[in-house]
């Protein structure tokens, strides 16, 4: 297959397009931060400042990013192990409850976020007793997040197939040592995708954080909602959300580059 | 020592399996599942009218109710509309801005890319889809603004609004599976379609989409299943429509028994949906 | 085969999940048809050094969001008690989480003030024990929804009529009825909005009920079944008329001020908020009057910080704080004494505060029980969760 200039240069177009689509929204979010309007209202007819000091002096917003973080690492951590030896059991294994375990798996985020919020609230406070707590906002981020990590996980295990895997133990490695060099270096980029997107759903949870998170605990997307419905200041989470958004490039970006794929299947 | 571990471990391939699967079967199947089956159990149960407290009577009036009333065909419907447009909408950008990215893109810009089509996921949804009422808005929106003098109106609040709002929020959930198996494609496949005589569709259509279907497959998952639950958007920018989960929401507090029974309908999508997944044998394995 | 496998694997699913279920202890009060049993605080004693609190966004602000606007630090530190505040962002949500017993406090609305009640979550509150309950407005005190036969199960915290909101500059001549949100020739068609709730079918009932007296309709939230059936017909004919219906006030003052809505229910806040945006609309109480909300704050049957929870209901009722969270949150304070301390002097009348006369048209949302709440014993009312079933149904038709 040649890529002709022609087909390349069609591609470029449909990728603007494509980033078009994804920022003309973020823009609209920028610009809005200024807009002196409460309502968001188009065009801005004034600009101005007071949300972007509002939003420094708010001390509420910073704790409630310390927890959206520190809830999202945990969760996503906890999901990517979880997922990552479920979907080695299921490609690699036959046994007993192996297709009803997609199903399971997939439950959590095809539901409505209030049916996984009340059972899981029901679960830790008639059942298990416990209350809520950062490990409670964490059980419930993790169980949506299996999913992600184990669906990436799974199809990228279905491509690599054992092969690689036996010619390394052929040649005389051992379980461990296949694992660490050659099964987990050809996972790692699906580990790295699902981990991100994990991140990013524990990070924008809103449902089912209302009902395991307890008293006292805001994460961020609470956070934007309680000051989205407050009459005075919507528009300071445009602040944040631009903020947001503005700096994150940077820390994905570097990720990216520790992440190096020892392999590529090669480029045009 | 490790390596006798190792051993050990190889020796015994169900205690290998057993291993990968406690912790996950734990928690999914005890508690979570434990937990589900608690609450959708009551979809066979009643509510005191006069307390409101569940009532532990099994009968099956609320599935009645359910299926005798148009409105929720109506609703069910709309919102499986609403989820297999949205996979479709998403598919259609993310495969060619996956394979700009895997494969024409220069390596030093390739991660830059990755880090661009992220971003997104950082601005909160509500801000995002209020961003897309600013957008959306008849006359006095951004699109309406931009757009309007030459002939391109917004399609106002409703249906297509939820469509275009929920691409939107699930887009980077297609494109990454799919770059990163793009990524893995060996160029010397396309090369040697090429060398055999296929033209760039040919070989797009008969290498490249089989070989990226188990991403496909992964990406839809999300985007299906993330609308099918979906209720927020609907609330902000769908207008007078309503999904499932608006139902479910509706009722969950007052009548615990009749959101089940809405709740089942998901399920039950989902395990079609997976059933048909399997049958096309793209995950074998599912 | 393989569906043979998969069939016996639902199966087992099935099972854990029906043994799991059973397992677990359910609803923990047994179902009664009388007011549940609890008991009332008869003493107050020292506090506990926290108080959990569920409530609507703005009525428990620590400054954090708004150095200026701030009730809370002052009473953490006079009492010791640490507040935890969790918003909810529905009365669903509220009852939900008030049912966890991990709550001391709640700023119920009407419509979920009697579930909690008869739920068995809220406990009766003892008004020896709250000095600043004497200042209330009487029109609040020992109502139906914060109330059963004479014993208060809360603090009033507030009040709001929903206005009829109207676009001067588009709507001509300005409408004096309910009866423009429900006319089929409306030349308006398409840009009137309704409250997205299942309360509203309140605010169909009180329109019957000033237009049709033959239906008997004497309180706006005790509807006997047919009464019910028409309040529900006359919403399916108002459904093609509307644009949308709102929920939250910046999705409302954004249509407002776009013209996409130019017509329909309103809170003096929204209209307020509008204004201050340069939009020209007006809100009016029509000739029928209107239906109206108050919220009360409720102690849990399970608090585990009783003490704390009664200084606090003591604390947002007293004037200083009470004319604080009214002002910032835009309705009619609950405090008597609350109106002179208000930064805008005008607020109490805008806001018809003190206007004993302005509430008796005023029909408040209540949630609708069996047991008719306008008194009558030969009939049966709708309970509220048939109310959410109609709604929902209505909402999808």
């Amino acid at each position: 297959m040649t890529i002709s200039s022609r087909a390349r240069y069609a591609l470029m177009a449909l990728m603007g397009v494509g980033f078009a689509f994804i920022y003309a929204p973020l823009s609209v979010v920028i610009i809005n931060s200024f807009n002196s309007s409460r309502t968001f209202s188009w065009p801005p007819t004034s600009l101005t400042t007071q949300w972007w000091s509002k939003a420094i002096e708010n001390t509420g917003v910073r704790k409630a990013l310390v927890w959206s973080f520190t809830a999202g690492a945990m969760a996503t951590l906890i999901a990517l192990l979880l997922g990552t030896s479920l979907a080695f059991a299921v490609s690699r294994y036959d046994f007993f409850g192996k297709e009803v375990i997609s199903l399971l798996v997939v439950l959590p985020i095809s539901l409505p976020g209030v049916v996984t919020g009340i059972a899981l609230s029901n679960a830790f406070n008639q059942q298990l007793g416990i209350s809520t707590g950062l490990l409670t906002i964490v059980i419930g981020h993790a169980t949506f997040c299996i999913v992600v990590v184990y669906n990436n996980a799974l199809a990228r295990l279905k491509r690599m197939g054992t092969s690689l895997q036996e010619a390394s133990m052929d040649l005389g490695a051992n379980g461990i040592t296949t694992f660490r060099l050659i099964t987990l270096p050809n996972l790692a980029s699906a580990l790295f995708a699902g981990a991100l997107l994990a991140f990013g759903l524990s990070f924008d949870e809103i449902v089912v954080t209302t009902f395991t998170a307890g008293p006292g605990i805001e994460t961020l997307p609470i956070w934007i909602y309680n000051n989205l419905f407050r009459p005075n200041q919507a528009p300071i989470v445009n602040v944040v959300a631009a903020t947001l958004v503005i700096f994150s490039v940077i820390p994905i970006y570097l990720s990216q580059r520790l992440s190096q794929d020892s392999t590529s299947g090669g480029r045009f | 020592m490790r390596s006798s571990a190792a051993t050990w471990m190889h020796k015994r391939p169900k205690m290998r399996l057993l291993a990968l699967l406690t912790a996950p079967g734990l928690w999914l199947v005890v508690a979570y599942l434990g937990a589900l089956g608690a609450l959708l159990i009551t979809a066979f149960f009643t509510i005191d009218s006069f307390t409101g407290n569940v009532v532990a009577q099994f009968n099956l009036g609320n599935f009645q109710d359910m299926l005798t009333d148009p409105a929720y065909r109506n609703v069910v419907l709309r919102t499986l509309g609403i989820a297999i447009s949205v996979t479709l909408i998403c598919a259609i950008f993310a495969i060619p801005m996956a394979f700009f990215m895997a494969k024409i893109a220069k390596p030093k810009n390739q991660k830059i890319l990755v880090a661009l089509v992220l971003t997104p996921l950082w601005a909160s949804y509500l801000v995002k889809i209020y961003a897309w009422r600013s957008m959306l808005e008849p006359h006095t929106g951004v699109i309406d603004w931009l757009l309007g003098p030459i002939g391109i109106h917004s399609p106002g609040f409703g249906g297509p609004a939820i469509i275009i709002g929920l691409a939107y929020l699930w887009l980077p959930y297609m494109i990454l599976p799919i770059y990163a198996g793009l990524e893995r494609l060996p160029n010397s496949l396309l090369d040697a379609s090429g060398d055999l005589g296929a033209r760039n569709f040919y070989t797009f259509r008969r290498v490249i989409l089989p070989l990226i279907f188990p991403s496909l497959v992964a990406g839809s998952m999300f985007t299906f299943s993330l609308s099918l639950g979906d209720y927020i958007t609907a609330q902000i920018i769908g207008g007078k429509l309503q999904m499932l989960g608006n139902v479910v929401y509706q009722n969950f507090s007052i009548n615990l028994p009749f959101a089940a029974t809405i709740a089942t309908i998901p399920v039950t999508i989902m395990a079609l949906y997976l059933w048909l997944v399997r049958r096309t044998g793209a995950l074998a394995s599912l | 085969m393989r569906k043979k496998r998969l069939f016996s694997q639902i199966a087992v699913a099935s099972a854990i999940a029906l043994v799991l279920a059973a397992c677990s202890s359910g609803e923990k009060k047994a179902s009664e048809t009388t007011l549940p049993e609890v008991a009332m605080m008869k003493s107050l004693g020292a506090g506990e050094g926290q108080v959990n609190i569920v409530a609507w966004a703005g009525y428990v602000e620590n400054g954090s969001n708004d150095p200026a606007v701030d009730w809370v630090t002052g009473f953490e530190t006079a009492t010791g008690c640490k507040v935890n505040v969790k918003v909810g962002s529905t009365s669903d949500d509220m009852v939900a989480l008030m049912k966890t017993g991990e709550y001391d406090v709640v700023s119920a609305s009407g419509d979920a003030s009697l579930r909690l009640i008869y739920g068995g979550d809220a406990a009766p509150v003892n008004t020896d024990l709250v000095p600043n309950y004497a200042d209330i407005f009487d029109g609040l005190k020992s109502q139906q929804w914060n109330s059963v036969d004479g014993v208060a199960y809360g603090i009033p915290h507030g009040r709001g009529a929903n206005l009829l909101a109207y676009r001067t500059d588009i709507v001509n001549p300005a409408p004096t009825s309910w009866g423009s949100v429900f006319d089929a020739n409306s030349p308006y068609k398409g840009k009137i909005t309704a409250y997205d709730s299942p309360i509203y079918i309140a605010d169909a009932a009180l329109y019957l009920m000033k237009t049709q007296p033959d239906l008997g309709i004497k309180y706006p939230s005790a509807l006997d079944q047919t009464q019910f059936d028409a309040a529900v017909a006359l919403l399916k004919e108002q459904k093609p008329l509307i644009g949308e219906y709102w929920g939250d006030y910046l999705k409302h003052v954004a249509s407002l001020k776009s013209g996409g809505t130019v017509l329909g229910t309103t809170w003096q806040v929204n209209i307020n908020l509008a204004q201050s945006e340069g939009v020209k609309v007006e809100g009016i109480k029509p000739v029928e009057g209107s239906t109206g909300w108050s919220d009360t704050w409720m102690i849990s049957s399970e608090a585990k910080n009783p003490n704390c929870a009664y200084m606090w209901m003591d604390h947002i009722a007293s004037p200083e704080a009470n004319a604080a969270v009214a002002e910032w949150f835009g309705e009619a304070p609950s405090n008597a004494k609350a109106c002179d301390l208000t930064s805008d002097t005008n607020f109490c009348t805008t806001y018809h505060a003190a206007d004993a006369a302005y509430w008796d048209d005023v029909y408040y949302w209540n949630t609708a029980t069996e047991a008719c709440l306008d008194g009558r014993t030969d009939v049966k009312c709708v309970p509220y969760s048939e109310w959410v079933k109609a709604w929902s149904s209505l909402r999808n038709a």
